[in-house]
């Protein structure tokens, strides 16, 4: 997060130093796209944090722990649906394997948080359209089965 | 019946805003008023994810901006464009990824203007894998928790699953796909920059 504001920072003021007018002209821009989206993104925050308040690390603890189909799918669906920041889910997920979650349970839940997001759709969808925001989630947890599996064999 | 219609208009309009209305007051509720442990969780939530948003996206929309003004669209095109090499342009796609920080929905508008400047989609498709599965600053997080076998193994397996994902996602769209989102800003931008 840090580096990404110095990267910005520097790239910013390298480019008044170049051209005060064209900064201006790419602040505006970046604003105008901000803003665009902004609203959207507000109302599936607001929906997340009440989904997320509905399962409790508790819950997840119990449903996800142990081996086995049942786990391993809710583990998919959950990672799948949620939109849990880095810090908060691998700590997560260490404290899910000290319950005794698997490896596969584990790399689904990680992966399809990462790569699968279904709350995310509509922002997705706004920018690219509905069409390739399905075609890349759908091939995204399609893409997690397939790292699940090969976890499970790489780690046995 | 058209009152029907018309409410819901502008529950369409306005849900974002309903929403961070409600969350706020169940929040409320929980804090000041009665035992409502669900509406203080979703607020301490939603106060966590507008952080995180405001913490990076700002950084992340300059960039696009400087990007869109700065670079010209034959670098974009022969770096990463149909007619890159594969493998440099995995690693240019990777490395751009692996510096940025945040959710995922932060890399849609870098994803959009690289796409518009003339990088291959797979290219595009791969840049987004990257940036969910593979940030430098990620791993490390990832390795305090989970081991280091853990986290190497999930990194170079995941690599060539969503290199996979980007050249699958190119063949299944048409050939002069053009994404809709966002576009009549980002236009603009080219034209002043020709």
């Amino acid at each position: 997060m840090t580096l990404l504001w110095i990267i910005t920072g520097v790239t910013l003021l390298a480019s008044l130093v170049a051209d005060r007018r064209k900064t201006r002209g790419a602040v505006a821009k970046g604003l105008r796209i901000f803003l665009s989206i902004a609203p959207l993104l507000c109302g599936v925050l607001a929906l997340v944090s009440l989904v997320l308040s509905a399962i409790t690390p508790e819950m997840l603890r119990q449903v996800l722990s142990g081996s086995g189909s049942l786990p391993f799918f809710t583990a998919l669906g959950i990672g799948s649906i949620a939109l849990i920041p880095g810090f908060i889910a691998y700590p997560l997920a260490g404290l899910l394997r000290q319950n005794g979650a698997s490896t596969p349970v584990l790399a689904a839940f990680i992966t399809s948080l990462m790569m699968v997001g279904v709350v995310t759709l509509p922002v997705e969808a706004k920018f690219f359209g509905w069409k390739v925001a399905f075609l890349r989630n759908g091939l995204a947890l399609a893409g997690t089965l397939v790292v699940a599996a090969a976890m499970a064999w790489v780690l046995a | 019946m058209n009152d029907f219609w018309r409410t819901l208009r502008v529950v369409g309009k306005t849900w974002p805003w309903l929403l961070m209305t409600a969350v706020a007051a169940f929040w409320g509720y929980g804090r000041f008023g009665g035992d409502f442990a669900f509406g203080l969780r979703a607020g301490e939530n939603l106060c966590d994810f507008l952080i995180e948003m405001a913490s990076v996206l700002p950084a992340m929309f300059l960039l696009v901006g400087l990007f869109e003004v700065w670079v010209p669209r034959d670098v974009v095109e022969q770096h990463t464009g149909q007619r890159a090499g594969a493998a440099p342009a995995v690693a240019w796609m990777v490395l751009l990824a692996t510096v940025q920080a945040g959710p995922l929905y932060g890399a849609f508008p870098v994803a959009i203007s690289l796409w518009r400047k003339g990088c291959a989609p797979r290219n595009v498709f791969i840049y987004l894998g990257a940036f969910s599965a593979m940030k430098i600053p990620m791993l490390t997080f990832e390795i305090a928790f989970l081991g280091w076998s853990f986290s190497l193994a999930r990194t170079l397996i995941t690599l060539p699953v969503f290199i996979t994902i980007g050249f699958v996602m190119e063949r299944m769209l048409p050939v002069a796909y053009s994404p809709p989102g966002i576009a009549s800003q980002l236009q603009v931008g080219n034209r002043v920059q020709a």
